[in-house]
């Protein structure tokens, strides 16, 4: 079981970095979002209400992580409905593998890209002026976070892509991704936005994944937002891994 | 109508048909410009409180932004559009239509000028939902030609992107490009309140000129001042990347 996870991973992490469009969204989207947003909005963090941080890149970037994190869920969703369309998901099911690892290895990629989202993030923040002020531990606090909502994105992904079976419809789901997160305090403090996303944030578990990310860059690690950040990372990756599973046994189903 | 005419139209119409033929990629297009501008405005509505801020609002200020993501996204579809066609090997047997390179380039960007008017009017709509102040027939009308000369521009960006990589999986490229000159522009603030580097991308960025020109009616009056400049962008971008898309289409098949 875990040689066919560790194959199916490995082949899910060749077959990313050989796609561009597979690629682009996981990182260089992103990152012009932040430069955007960074350049654009500077000045704003000497709004009344604004928590005092060094630097706007400081504050945004756990933003651009989530929406990062989010995008390689949908990635993860594509890649499937892919491999759904082309057939090759069909030849996995036939081949005397366990099936459960069939997404178990696409969530194990997912895992590993998150990794990679988090160093190419903080070594921005670092190449631009920012700093990880929790230090060594905060980035491991980041890591532990954004590892486990990667996974939990990708489930959401794997989910539509075993449900709707269509690239289009998964790449549909697109526009979804920014609702979501312009929902949330991802990218502007939760006081400061306005209604009725100031009330919504509070209740979306992005504001947590995000302000658990954010805490250990604008200071020193603090144990509420950081395990508030787990558990809602942790809370969406269990709730989806089991959509994920329930997914995959109806479509097995159907065959 | 003389023949060519007609093929640039018929070429137009069957671009516009992609819309309901393959809707889940133009879904994104269509709706991404409206998510952003409702999301924006809740997520960064305060920032209008910042002083030197120089619209009333917020969402005022960035409806514009919004009617310009909807050109980048139709122009960078056209591109997609054509890569699919490349693929599939639809456009081989469009080579062999008797026609000048520059008809069957022009008939493939005029439907992006059209599919444009789709986001950029649910964008508007949405803004003034939401409360945005009605800015002029005159000013939407210049908004709506600016738009539309946009999406020809980056229509020609992404044709040329397709013609070189000949895949569809040049598309992030594709988007990439529009979306690097809408949004770094005075897109979320004035520009005295960029930052420094952001300010001087702003400075060199035709698209700036080209929001400025939108922006009219929205913030401030419908002036000359602001037009040329809009006018002289657009024209600029046409004539380079026009000239870029042409050479490709010259080349395509030789």
């Amino acid at each position: 079981m875990i040689r066919v996870v560790g194959a199916l991973a490995r082949r899910a992490l060749r077959n990313t970095i050989r796609r561009p469009q597979f690629v682009a969204p996981l990182v260089v989207f992103p990152t012009l979002f932040l430069a955007a947003n960074v350049g654009g909005l500077t000045r704003t963090t000497s709004l009344p209400g604004f928590p005092p941080v060094s630097s706007f890149l400081d504050f945004q970037l756990a933003g651009s992580l989530t929406q990062a994190l989010l995008l390689g869920g949908v990635a993860s969703g594509i890649a499937i409905a892919l491999e759904i369309e082309m057939g090759f998901f069909d030849r996995l099911v036939a081949a005397p593998i366990p099936r459960v690892a069939i997404v178990l290895g696409r969530l194990c990629a997912a895992a590993v890209i998150a990794l990679f989202q988090v160093a190419w993030f903080v070594a921005i923040d670092l190449i631009f002026g920012g700093s990880v002020e929790g230090g060594v531990l905060g980035v491991v606090a980041i890591v532990a976070i954004a590892v486990v909502a990667g996974v939990g994105f990708g489930a959401i992904g794997i989910t539509i892509a075993l449900v709707a079976r269509s690239v289009s419809t998964v790449q549909g789901v697109f526009p979804l991704v920014f609702v979501i997160l312009f929902v949330s305090s991802a990218f502007f403090p939760q006081d400061l936005l306005e209604t009725p996303a100031r009330q919504i944030a509070r209740y979306n578990p992005l504001s947590y994944i995000a302000n658990g990310m954010r805490d250990p860059i604008v200071g020193p690690v603090s144990a509420e937002p950081v395990l508030e950040g787990l558990a809602a990372a942790a809370g969406v990756a269990i709730v989806m891994i089991a959509a994920c599973v329930l997914a995959l046994r109806r479509r097995l189903a159907s065959a | 109508m003389t023949e060519q005419a007609r093929i640039v139209l018929w070429l137009g119409h069957r671009g516009l048909n992609e819309i309901l033929r393959v809707p889940g990629a133009s879904i994104p297009g269509l709706l991404a410009p409206t998510i952003f501008l409702l999301g924006l405005t809740s997520m960064f509505g305060a920032a209008a409180e910042l002083p030197g801020f120089t619209a009333d609002d917020f969402k005022t200020f960035i409806v514009p932004v919004g009617m310009l993501q909807g050109a980048a996204f139709s122009g960078a579809a056209t591109g997609v559009n054509l890569a699919r066609d490349i693929e599939r090997g639809w456009f081989d047997r469009l080579l062999l239509v008797p026609a000048p390179r520059l008809t069957l380039l022009a008939g493939i960007v005029a439907s992006a000028a059209l599919r444009s008017l789709l986001p950029s009017s649910v964008v508007l709509i949405a803004g003034l939902i939401i409360g945005v102040d009605w800015p002029g027939l005159g000013a939407v009308a210049l908004a709506f030609a600016l738009v539309m000369g946009l999406a020809t521009s980056l229509a020609c960006y992404s044709t040329t992107l397709a013609l070189v990589f000949r895949t569809q999986q040049a598309a992030p490229l594709m988007q990439m490009g529009g979306f690097i000159l809408v949004l770094f522009t005075p897109a979320f603030a004035p520009e005295d309140l960029l930052a420094g580097w952001m300010h001087a991308i702003a400075t060199i960025n035709p698209v700036t000129y080209v929001l400025a020109g939108v922006r009219q009616g929205f913030v401030g009056d419908v002036t000359w001042a602001d037009t040329w400049p809009a006018l002289l962008a657009i024209g600029g971008m046409l004539l380079v990347l026009g000239s870029l898309a042409a050479r490709g289409m010259r080349r395509t098949g030789r």
